[in-house]
C-alpha cells in the first residue's frame, strides 16, 4: 500500500504566505520515514493533512491510498499520534474506556506497553503524560491501521521510556508491514530509527 | 529552655465540627434539597377538609394555633401557604424540565450542522427577544390557562439561556482533539453525541435543571397573581398573594406576608442548592 500526497497547498484564511506549496510525499507499507523540518515549517500541519485531521476545503491537493481517496466515514486507516496525549482524552472518561475506544486491545499488547492494570480504572489526570502516551499509542495501533504517523510522538517523555516506546512501536508496525511517518525535531532519533528522512524544506517549494 | 521545639502548629483554618470545604457543601445541597422535598411530600398529605372555611375563626392574627394566621374565610393560612408551596415547586420541577429537555435537544443539534446550527440561534433571539412574562401569559392563555398552561408557558420560554450555554460548551467539545480521534476511529456523529459530548454538558443540564427552577415559580406566581395563571380555587401562592391584596389595606398584614416570605426563601433555597451543587460539579475535579 502506498500514502500518497500530491501537490499539497495550504495557507491559514487570508494570509498571503503558504505553509505548504506544492509538496508531494509518499509514504510505503513497510517503510519507516522521517520528516525534519524547522518550528513553523508545516509538520504539524502536513502530519493532520495526510490522516484526514484537515477539513477537505481548507487545503488544496489530493491525499490517496493506493490511488484511492480515503473514506470519510469508518476507521480511517491512517492514524495520528499527537505530541499532548492529554488533550486527545476525553477528561470525563476512565483509560479503559479511552484505550478500548479504537479496538479490543490484547492484554500480552497492554502489558508490553508497561501498562498497569490498575490504571485502566483511572481518569486521564491522574496519570503522567508518559504513561498517557503510551496508552495513545497502543490505541493507535489498531489491526486496521494501515500507516502511522507520529507527530512530536516522544518528545515530552524521558529517555527511557522514549526507548521503549519507540521500540515496541517499531516492532509491531514491522511485523504488520504497516509504513511510517515520524515527524521530529530531533534529528538524532530520525538518523537512528528512519530508513529515510525528508527535509520539508527541501520538497516544499515555498 | 526544655520546651519541645516541635510543637504542632495550626497551620489551617479548621471549624469547629471538622468539616472541610467540600463536606459542608454537600451537607448545605442534601439539606436543602430534602426540605424542598420535605414541603413537596407534605403539601401531598394535607387534607383539603382542613382549610375549609369556618367563619368562627375569621382575621385572626398569627398565633400558636394558626402560625401564619387566618383569612377573611377563617382558613388556616399555614396550611393554605405550605399547600401552594408544594404546587409550586412541583409545577416549577415540571417547568424546568421541559426547559431543559427543549435545551438539551437544541443544544444538541446545533452541533451537527452549520444549518441547523444558525436555525437554533435565530430560534433563541426570537425568544429572547420576547419579555418572558408576556410569552407565559400568551401560550397560558392559548392553552386556556390552568396547570398545563402555565406550565408549557413556562416550559418553552425559559430553555434560551440554558441552549447558549450548551451550545458553547458543544462548539468547543467538537473542536477537541478527541473528537477528532473519535472520528478518526470511526466513530458516527450520533455516536461521538452520546459519548463525548452528553457526559461533558451533563453537569450544565443538572445545573440548568436547578438554576431555572426560581425563574420557574416566581414566573408561574407571578403569572397567577395577575390572573392568566392557575385557577382561583387552587391554593397556589399566586392566588393566595392576589387574594390578600384585597385585605391589605385593611389592616390584614399576615395575610400576603407570609406566603410571600415563604415563596422567597423557597426560591434562596433552591438557588442555594444550584450554586453548591455547581462547585461539586465543576467538571475539573467532579471525580475527587
Amino acid at each position: 500500500m502506498e500514502l500518497k500526497g500530491k501537490n499539497i497547498n495550504f495557507k491559514y484564511g487570508f494570509s498571503k504566505k503558504w505553509i505548504l506549496k506544492d509538496l508531494n510525499i509518499s509514504l510505503k507499507s513497510g517503510e519507516i520515514k522521517g520528516l525534519i523540518g524547522d518550528s513553523g515549517s508545516g509538520k504539524s500541519t502536513l502530519s493532520k493533512i495526510l490522516s484526514g485531521y484537515m477539513e477537505e476545503k481548507k487545503f488544496k491537493g489530493d491525499i490517496t491510498i493506493d490511488g484511492l481517496k480515503p473514506l470519510k466515514s469508518g476507521f480511517n486507516p491512517v492514524q495520528l499520534i499527537f505530541q499532548h496525549p492529554e488533550q486527545t482524552m476525553n477528561p470525563k472518561w476512565k483509560m479503559k474506556d479511552i484505550l478500548y475506544e479504537s479496538w479490543d486491545v490484547t492484554e500480552d499488547l497492554i502489558e508490553e506497553f508497561g501498562i498497569q492494570k490498575s490504571w485502566l480504572n483511572r481518569w486521564p489526570n491522574e496519570l503522567s503524560g508518559g504513561e498517557l502516551q503510551r496508552f495513545a499509542v497502543l490505541r493507535a495501533l489498531s489491526p486496521n491501521t494501515q500507516f502511522l504517523i507520529a507527530d512530536e510522538m516522544t518528545t515530552m517523555l524521558d529517555a527511557v521510556t522514549q526507548v521503549q516506546i519507540w521500540d515496541l512501536t517499531i516492532k509491531i508496525t514491522k511485523q504488520r508491514n504497516m509504513g511510517m511517518l515520524i515527524v521530529s525535531h530531533d534529528k538524532d532519533l530520525i538518523d537512528t530509527i528512519c530508513d529515510d528522512i525528508v527535509y520539508l524544506n527541501d520538497i516544499n517549494n515555498v | 529552655m526544655n520546651k519541645p521545639v516541635d510543637t504542632p502548629k495550626k497551620k489551617f483554618h479548621t471549624s469547629p465540627l471538622k468539616l472541610n470545604l467540600r463536606t459542608k457543601t454537600i451537607l448545605i445541597i442534601v439539606l436543602t434539597a430534602s426540605m424542598l422535598v420535605a414541603i413537596v411530600i407534605n403539601s401531598l398529605f394535607i387534607d383539603v377538609s382542613t382549610i375549609t372555611t369556618n367563619f368562627s375563626s375569621i382575621n385572626l392574627p398569627p398565633s400558636f394555633e394558626h402560625l401564619f394566621g387566618t383569612d377573611w374565610m377563617g382558613r388556616d393560612m399555614f396550611t393554605r401557604t405550605l399547600k401552594g408551596l408544594g404546587l409550586s415547586i412541583m409545577i416549577g420541577a415540571l417547568a424546568s424540565i421541559i426547559s431543559t429537555v427543549v435545551a438539551v435537544i437544541l443544544g444538541l443539534s446545533s452541533g451537527m450542522n452549520k444549518y441547523l446550527d444558525s436555525f437554533v440561534s435565530w430560534l433563541v433571539d426570537l425568544f429572547s427577544s420576547i419579555p418572558h412574562l408576556l410569552l407565559i401569559i400568551l401560550i397560558s392563555i392559548s392553552l386556556g390557562g390552568g396547570v398545563i398552561g402555565v406550565i408549557v408557558g413556562v416550559g418553552v420560554s425559559h430553555w434560551t439561556t440554558l441552549t447558549r450555554v450548551i451550545r458553547a460548551e458543544i462548539k468547543q467539545i467538537n473542536t477537541s482533539e478527541y473528537v477528532h480521534l473519535s472520528k478518526n476511529f470511526g466513530k458516527s456523529k450520533w455516536w461521538i453525541a452520546k459519548k463525548h459530548i452528553l457526559p461533558l454538558i451533563l453537569t450544565q443540564v443538572v445545573l440548568g435543571v436547578i438554576l431555572v427552577f426560581p425563574h420557574a415559580i416566581m414566573h408561574e406566581a407571578s403569572v397567577t397573581f395577575l390572573g392568566f395563571g392557575l385557577s382561583p380555587h387552587e391554593p397556589a401562592i399566586g392566588i393566595i398573594l392576589s387574594e390578600s391584596m384585597k385585605y391589605l389595606a385593611t389592616g390584614v398584614w399576615w395575610l400576603a406576608f407570609f406566603p410571600g416570605v415563604s415563596l422567597l426563601i423557597i426560591v434562596l433555597l433552591f438557588d442555594l442548592v444550584g450554586d453548591n451543587l455547581q462547585k461539586i460539579l465543576d467538571p475539573t475535579n467532579a471525580h475527587e
